[in-house]
């Protein structure tokens, strides 16, 4: 083969990829951010431009995705059943938390940044509840041991990614406070397994029965 | 031109089990084996080295997998693992004691030179000298450090219990802030009557060019050494390369490394077993579902499970997914290093992402995967994943390799350029321990999944491709036809695909190991990642040992680089296609 023929057969293929890039842009016209075109580029059949233009568009997080675990409580429920809303933080109000201070988590945490103490009854015994919980996000390195191993299915990993920050000595040190999400939450993120959970708590209960 | 096994006479004893080895070495060396079992060959330190190169020239132990050393409070112990490249199968063990004061060894570099940077990190890391060792320096750490970290009496900063779970975490886990829990309030420690303002590196680490090499200098110049890195991009990380230049031709290479260093086996032994699966995709970051199914495998050989079907099928299919997209960026890499600047990188990133994308629908991490369990996967696959993944194999993935061929192996450019440059031939590419794409591009016909089949790798019908002259060229087309080949084997593990189990036993949170210990190993896209675990039969290793290929084949890249341009050297260290997290661990 001539000299420059490979070359110029390699062209071929970067000038087919800039023509489909202005293919797409073509679809685009008059739409810069299209939610439906944004998925079809992103699809495995997807061609042209690949590129995510972030924070315009943000690529949809999986069920699976875990950044940094939170505690799922139950909501306290006022008399028709619905969750009762606390008016100063518009966040469910805790009923119960599904934690129950065993310390699989913070043991099994490889980096070891959950730090959890034991709620104490009045008689100062061990009561199955935290009074303190608190993850190191700093540390933490969201394998998802933690909800992995939990065997109450209170901690789950988040889908919130964004968490760039000003200052880390307080804010990225996260209490119990800033942990618990109701277990609504929990739901609408992970609906799969949430149906999983539910399946195998009923089947639970009808074994008592 | 592939090397085929020659065929063995049939009365040959097996020289896998390590009992047969060592009855042969008796017999020509009758004092030097102390005591000989299924884990290894125990060899008088004074003749180490008479065995080593026995077993070399003699029982064709050509290979050497690993140089490590377990320290047992009253003394340390050496660990070689061998292989022969013809005969496949495990390696054998070979272990050599050293007194706990003083302790010293032969060095094995004048056998298997491919034992230089290996012996140099056990000399860091755990401070046993190597007798006969050409350049016996720190590798890892820095010249100043204090104290061998990988001892057991070792403390090291932030240092709070011998073993993981801390008790300070519950059930009264009061928060404290990581730097408030240093004992030493600062991060390093000096050695006694250190002064850090003082101190200048030692000038003798300077590669000096010798009579013989400056009278055989063409060029009437100065002998440049000139430091390249370590933010240089072209050094694909923080490495440091100390370049000997005769004008523009390169007269000795020393990487230097270390910049990353963590000593991840000194936290591997603080973990436990199951909290070191995410630390292992930390080493090559590219191929962590890789490195997840070779630390699994190591200790499933300890723990005496094996996974289900359908968990098998999941690891073969994650970890060619892997290999897959770790050549196609790898090649990009290399393109970038010839001056193709970003564009056949960009295009490799593309499929990357896609299968990014179903690790991180399955795994929940595109990178950090923290996939594979002992005795099975972390989550089934969906439907959607199957159809995906089927999609890509059957569709895409193949024709991107045939575009990605087209404009890179085409180029005359890239010809004129790859071509009988870089050159490591067969011999120098065994001696020096090197694996992967890079062993094979020097003709050699290795590939563990063949040679010691692992997980279900024996099922699938795939060729070893392999090079011929071992340069810059035959390392990139072995490459691509890794490729191809990681298809076929992708195409063949979705068509038999199973439903069943992806767990064996329960899920345990605190897996107690058996005493014992194991070398396990993978083929990773970049060579051999093997694990060395020590148990005694706690939730944490006694000892736990890397050895990365990316470290390893570093070892070759002087005799690589040497006589070439400087501008090939990068290209040639592209080629070598190192991640640093793996290198300096």
């Amino acid at each position: 083969m001539a000299f420059g023929l490979g070359l110029l057969n390699g062209l071929k293929y970067t000038a087919t990829r800039v023509f489909k890039t202005y293919v797409g842009d073509f679809k685009h016209l008059g739409r810069r951010y299209d939610d439906k075109l944004f998925k079809e580029r992103q699809s495995v059949k997807g061609s042209g431009i690949f590129t995510v233009q972030y924070p315009e568009e943000k690529l949809p997080v999986p069920e699976n995705f875990r950044v940094v675990p939170f505690l799922v409580y139950e909501p306290a429920l006022d008399e028709n059943g619905k969750p009762l809303i606390d008016p100063a933080t518009g966040k469910e109000m805790i009923g119960k938390q599904k934690c129950t201070a065993c310390g699989i988590c913070s043991k099994v945490c490889p980096p070891q940044c959950i730090w959890i103490v034991r709620a104490l009854t009045p008689e100062g015994k061990p009561k199955p509840q935290p009074a303190e919980f608190y993850i190191d996000i700093d540390i933490c390195m969201n394998c998802g041991s933690c909800a992995e191993f939990c065997p109450f299915d209170s901690i789950k990993m988040d889908h919130v990614y964004e968490l760039a920050n000003y200052e880390r000595h307080v804010s990225h040190i996260y209490d119990i406070g800033v942990l618990s999400k109701p277990a609504s939450y929990h739901a609408k993120i992970h609906p799969t397994d949430w149906a999983a959970e539910e399946a195998e708590r009923a089947a639970k209960e009808a074994k008592k029965k | 031109m592939s090397v085929t096994a020659p065929v063995a006479p049939p009365n040959t004893p097996n020289y896998n089990d390590p009992q047969i080895v060592a009855e042969q070495i008796k017999t020509k060396y009758p004092d030097a084996v102390e005591s000989s079992s299924a884990q290894g060959i125990v060899v008088q330190s004074d003749q180490l080295r008479e065995v080593a190169r026995y077993l070399h020239d003699e029982l064709a132990f050509d290979y050497l997998n690993n140089v490590t050393s377990v320290d047992w409070q009253d003394r340390f112990e050496v660990v070689y693992n061998l292989t022969s490249l013809e005969r496949g199968g495990a390696p054998i063990t070979l272990k050599v004691n050293a007194a706990r004061e003083n302790p010293s060894v032969p060095s094995l570099v004048p056998v298997f030179r491919g034992a230089d940077f290996q012996e140099r990190e056990v000399y860091d890391l755990m401070g046993i000298r190597f007798e006969g060792h050409p350049n016996l320096r720190r590798i890892l750490l820095w010249d100043g450090f204090e104290g061998y970290p990988l001892r057991k009496d070792y403390k090291e900063p932030y240092y709070e219990e011998e073993k993981k779970p801390f008790g300070s975490r519950w059930d009264k886990g009061h928060h404290v802030i990581a730097e408030d829990r240093n004992p030493w309030h600062d991060n390093v420690q000096y050695p006694s009557n250190f002064d850090a303002v003082a101190y200048k590196p030692p000038r003798d680490q300077i590669q000096v060019i010798d009579a013989a090499q400056a009278a055989a200098m063409r060029l009437r110049t100065d002998k440049i050494v000139l430091n390249f890195g370590p933010q240089h991009p072209s050094t694909h990380g923080v490495l440091r390369l100390r370049v000997t230049l005769e004008g523009e031709t390169v007269r000795g290479v020393e990487p230097i490394v270390g910049y990353l260093h963590r000593n991840h086996d000194k936290i591997g032994e603080r973990n436990t077993f199951v909290g070191n699966m995410p630390y292992t995709d930390r080493l090559d970051y590219f191929t962590s579902m890789a490195n997840n199914l070779a630390y699994a495998l190591t200790v499933e050989k300890l723990l005496g499970i094996k996974p289900p079907e359908r968990a098998e099928y999941i690891r073969v299919i994650m970890a060619e997914l892997t290999r897959w997209q770790n050549h196609a960026v790898a090649l990009g890499f290399i393109y970038n290093d010839l001056g193709a600047f970003y564009t056949p990188l960009i295009y490799a990133m593309e499929e990357r992402e896609l299968i990014l994308d179903l690790f991180e629908a399955t795994a929940g991490s595109r990178m950090m995967c923290n996939y594979m369990r002992f005795g099975g996967v972390a989550r089934d696959v969906t439907d959607d994943f199957i159809a995906k993944c089927k999609y890509l194999v059957n569709e895409r993935l193949p024709r991107r390799t045939d575009e990605l061929e087209a404009y890179m192996v085409g180029n005359e450019i890239f010809h004129s350029r790859a071509k009988n440059i870089g050159v490591l031939p067969r011999d120098l590419a065994i001696n020096y321990s090197t694996a992967g794409p890079v062993l094979r591009a020097s003709g050699v016909k290795y590939d563990i999944r063949r040679a010691e089949p692992y997980s279900i790798y024996d099922r699938f019908d795939f060729e070893i491709p392999t090079g011929t002259t071992g340069d810059l060229y035959d390392r990139f087309i072995v490459r691509v036809a890794e490729m191809r080949e990681s298809l076929k084997i992708l195409k063949q593990a979705l068509d038999q695909f199973p439903a069943g189990e992806i767990m064996t036993g329960k899920k345990n949170y605190q897996v107690r190991v058996p005493k014992g210990e194991a070398y396990g190993r993978g083929e990773n896209p970049k060579g051999e990642l093997g694990f060395y675990v020590v148990s005694d039969g706690t939730a944490n290793p006694y000892r736990y040992h890397v050895r990365g290929p990316s470290f390893i084949n570093l070892t070759a890249l002087n005799d690589m680089c040497v006589g070439y341009k400087i501008a090939d050297m990068i290209v040639i260290l592209g080629s070598l296609d190192i991640v640093m997290g793996e290198v300096d661990r």
